[in-house]
């Protein structure tokens, strides 16, 4: 029975237009929770939850995704793709009334209804579906619901979402009249690793003059050594969270820095237009993303897998008709080099601008890239950010095949330690540095297409990124992939840990600082080639 | 040596007032009236500024297809500052100097107008600016269309502070660095104070001009609030709000737990962001594109339709904002000016300006002061919507005047509420 009251209210929520469900709510609250005071509308909305109708829930969903409308200040429809139905009875209203207002739901009052639906949501027979609502309950229970969740407790057999349960139940007991109750409800809260928690607790400590907000010493006391405990699991979560974003800003250095490694670190070719590389890798993602758009919408989704190739051809293309027009004339001339370069990157920002719009183009995150993972309490890792970890890894893994395992690689490697000898033994050393420098400048490629993921997509985008790339190169140390990657964790995470303590503007400063001490001290970077031929 | 530098200063002097004069003189004398619009077309302010650009466009179309002003058509002189706050400079003197321009309309950024503010003094020219900002400044030389902070900033915190907003009792202030941020800031942690909330309850961030990585800064937000309410008052200006709500939605800081209101973000900047995860999070103005009356609606479709006409990028979702009404009124305010002194001189429009009226999309007839150079202007606080809309949840009974000498910053007693000569 009740599991068929739920399929119902579920298929109302999907079908609203449809639909034609018989259920009926009482009309003066549904109109009380729609319109008016704050107050009062919050009131009504605990009435509704405990008259215990079905269609209640649905009715607070429709609320949330802003859906209700009333008619003429009396009457309360459900508003979807111009079909309305009465929201007190289900019946289908036609033609639309004239003067509708929208029934506004502010974020004191959404908080109410996400609290009331959740609640509401705690009686379904699925499991999954109640262990979200009790997630959702511990971030913001309201007393109104103390009953509800009492009487949930009493029937949940679920050992996790009891523990969640009682955790929340005792939150709300924080207010009870009942001291003994009070000091019982803190004991349990000892288990929590929610931040709310301790929000809780410092409100029992606070001081108003010379009254404590709690009256119970005993009560007091246990707070203390409750907040301590949530202290402590809440720190480390903070560290844990602390060291993810170091990596992950790490990884878009990494990225970034990548291609620079190959074609300045191993080919020493002074290139500033690394960074206008990236942002040709980006525009190309972002050209992907509009042909999906405009051809495949459903695959929308799944724009991003063909963009990586897109974006690393595009950016190789233009990188290897850079080398075959002008860099190759200039090879050993890094002075020569430097400015060709720079005066070839605003070009091709200007080429871009035309093309494009100076403005910022806009990439969207595929669903898939939205959210988080919440891995442990209260440390929520964002798609994006670990699926571009991830991409660094495995550019990383590829790169290295590439210059260790092929033959591809042995090349680049015998031509960029001694051309002479290289070509002497047959090496066609002018095919090798062309696809070499392609090489890097489709890395570049793809950290634009992963870039696009976080940041803006402009015809700025290279210059905010080639500093960071050529610091990482040259700390780790020129010709070193592995130096490199050190660098870029290292940098990620030292700017992130400063950023903590000292802002972001002073974060930036004594990273820069660091490094012109540190290449003062040893010129060759982290870690130095050794051998005979290194400076040759 | 002495007469030399005589002679030099003479010089000088006689290069101002030969400057100073010909504008007006000029524009007379010619078929046109020069306009000048000084916007970031490039770098990271050209998502704020691009459409200020073109909707200043779209009036001066308006104006020249109903005959244009004191008979003569005028003419735009569109320059791009590209985001660059000396290059606004060297551009505002290009347009007075070089282009002889009536007014120029344009900046956006505190920084940028600081910038030009000693150009338009010296060559005493006519800026209208129409953003929201700081206060703290008051030149003969400049129309304020924008909010000053108790026209934006003290209501949205008042709000917060509300039983309705919240009841928030920490604040986090964050912000870009540079002028217009840190100057709110002091005004909102006088009046914070003045409101019971102590330092330990107050945190103030700010990040470099086009920062991208936000983690560190909603990860600490997550931490400041688990220490009591607590709402967030972003000053963030350009294209970092883009990053800043994409990293919002996805670590999960919801709008029910920790709102934040905004004094830099409208419809435009939204645009990029999926905004579903940031339903209930809150700005500050005094226009939305949702506002429903007569003159907006009307506003809204000419635009739409100019955007179109014009293929002007994101015509396919025409949107409407704060300072886009802001240029919208400034423009047509100096129209009416210049008509009633029946000469684009500096110094007559300028006295002209006092008391102009003009039926602004916002709904009200909005005012310009008769002394300190700012509109009245209604407040409305929003919050956003699933598409990108927001919802007005709050707003004032009526037009508000401006104070641009916040009474939160102790050095402004007695300073007085009109241009000073120097």
């Amino acid at each position: 029975m009740l599991l068929k009251k739920y399929a119902l209210a579920l298929s109302l929520a999907s079908l609203l237009a449809c639909a034609l469900p018989a259920w009926a709510l009482p009309a003066d609250l549904v109109l009380a929770v729609a319109a008016g005071e704050s107050d009062e509308r919050i009131a009504a909305v605990a009435k509704l939850v405990a008259s215990g109708d079905s269609g209640v829930e649905a009715y607070f969903q429709s609320l949330l995704d802003g859906e209700v409308q009333v008619a003429g200040g009396k009457r309360v429809l459900i508003v979807k793709d111009r079909h309305a139905v009465d929201a007190a009875t289900g019946e289908k209203v036609e033609p639309l009334p004239e003067n509708l207002d929208d029934a506004l739901v502010n974020n004191r009052l959404r908080g109410t209804l996400e609290g009331a639906r959740s609640a509401l949501k705690l009686s379904s027979p699925d499991r999954a579906a109640r262990l979200t609502a009790v997630k959702a309950l511990e971030d913001g229970a309201r007393e109104e619901m103390l009953p509800l969740i009492g009487a949930a407790l009493a029937r949940e057999t679920d050992p996790q979402i009891r523990q969640s349960l009682t955790l929340v139940q005792a939150g709300l007991q924080l207010k009870s009249a009942d001291a003994a109750v009070r000091l019982a409800a803190v004991k349990a809260l000892a288990q929590s690793d929610n931040p709310n928690t301790k929000m809780l607790l410092l409100a029992l400590l606070e001081k108003k003059g010379d009254v404590y907000a709690e009256p119970d010493a005993a009560v007091r006391a246990e707070a203390q050594d409750t907040l301590k405990a949530v202290q402590s699991q809440l720190s480390s979560a903070e560290r844990f969270s602390q060291i993810f974003t170091g990596i992950s800003l790490g990884s878009i250095l990494l990225l970034a820095a990548l291609g620079l490694a190959i074609t300045y670190g191993l080919m020493g070719v002074i290139n500033m237009a690394h960074g206008e590389l990236i942002m040709v890798g980006a525009y190309g993602t972002y050209l992907v993303q509009n042909l999906f758009r405009a051809q495949a919408p459903a695959l929308f989704d799944w724009y991003l897998l063909a963009a990586v190739p897109v974006a690393f051809f595009a950016s190789a293309i233009v990188g290897m008709a850079l080398e075959r027009s002008v860099i190759r004339y200039l090879y050993g001339r890094p002075l020569e080099t430097l400015l060709a370069t720079w005066g070839i990157s605003l070009i091709l920002i200007q080429t871009v601008r035309t093309l494009f719009g100076a403005q910022n183009v806009q990439v969207e995150n595929p669903v898939w890239m939205s959210g988080g993972v919440e891995i442990i309490a209260n440390v929520l890792l964002p798609w994006n950010r670990v699926v571009i970890i991830g991409f660094a890894l495995a550019v990383l893994l590829l790169v290295w095949v590439l210059l260790a395992r092929t033959r591809l690689g042995l090349f680049v490697r015998a031509v960029t330690q001694n051309r002479g000898m290289a070509s002497c033994v047959g090496v066609p050393t002018a095919r090798v540095d062309t696809l070499a420098f392609g090489l890097g400048s489709g890395i570049a490629g793809l950290a634009g297409c992963a870039l696009s993921q976080i940041g803006n997509v402009g015809p700025d985008l290279g210059q905010t990124y080639i500093v960071d790339s050529f610091m990482v190169v040259v700390l780790g140390g020129v010709g070193q992939l592995a130096g490199t990657v050190y660098a870029a964790l290292g940098l990620g995470m030292a700017n992130k840990f400063l950023e903590g303590w000292s802002g972001a503007v002073l974060a930036k400063i004594a990273i820069l600082a660091f490094i012109i001490i540190f290449i003062q001290k040893r010129p060759q970077g982290l870690f130095a080639l050794k051998g005979r031929m290194a400076d040759a | 040596m002495e007469r030399r530098s005589f002679v030099k200063s003479i010089a000088a002097g006689a290069v101002v007032t030969a400057a100073s004069l010909v504008p007006g003189s000029y524009a007379l004398a010619a078929d046109t009236i020069k306009v000048g619009i000084l916007h970031s077309l490039s770098g990271t302010m050209a998502i704020s500024e691009t459409v200020l650009k073109d909707v200043t466009l779209m009036a001066i179309d308006a104006i020249n297809a109903k005959g244009g002003v004191l008979g003569k058509k005028l003419e735009p002189v569109v320059v791009d500052p590209a985001s660059n706050w000396p290059l606004f400079a060297e551009k505002a003197r290009q347009l007075l100097s070089q282009d002889k321009v009536a007014v120029v309309f344009g900046c956006w950024t505190s920084v940028s107008r600081k910038s030009v503010l000693p150009v338009f003094e010296e060559l005493n020219g006519l800026l209208f600016y129409p953003v929201q900002y700081e206060g703290e400044e008051l030149s003969k030389n400049v129309f304020y269309t924008g909010a000053a902070p108790n026209q934006q900033a003290i209501p949205a915190v008042e709000y917060l502070l509300s039983k309705e907003g919240g009841g928030a009792k920490r604040f986090v202030l964050l912000g870009t660095d540079y002028v217009y941020p840190r100057t709110t800031n002091k005004i909102l942690r006088a009046f914070l104070h003045s409101k019971g909330i102590q330092d330990k309850d107050i945190d103030e961030k700010y990040t470099p001009f086009g920062h991208a990585d936000y983690q560190t800064i909603v990860a600490d937000i997550k931490k400041f609030s688990a220490g009591g309410k607590t709402a967030v008052v972003s000053t963030i200006n350009g294209d970092s709000n883009v990053p800043f709500y994409k990293e919002l939605g996805n670590a999960g800081l919801k709008a029910t737990d920790v709102p934040v209101v905004a004094f830099s973000v409208g419809e435009e900047e939204l645009r990029g962001v999926d905004t579903k995860p940031l339903v209930g999070h809150l700005a500050a103005w005094n226009y939305f594109m949702s506002l429903k009356n007569p003159a907006n609606d009307e506003w809204k479709k000419e635009w739409a339709a100019y955007a179109k006409a014009k293929k002007l990028p994101g015509a396919d979702k025409p949107l409407t904002n704060d300072p886009m009404e802001a240029a919208w009124i400034g423009i047509h305010m100096w129209k009416q000016a210049v008509e009633k002194a029946k000469s684009t001189d500096v110094d007559k429009v300028i006295a002209a300006m006092a008391g102009q009226t003009f039926k602004a999309p916002s709904g009200i007839t909005s005012k310009m002061d008769e002394k300190n150079h700012h509109l009245h202007k209604s407040v409305f606080i929003g919050e956003v919507k699933a598409d990108g809309q927001f919802n007005v949840v709050w707003k004032t009974p009526g037009p508000v005047k401006a104070q641009p000498w916040s009474p939160f910053i102790p050095e402004n007693k007695g300073k007085k509420d009109e241009p000073v000569k120097k």
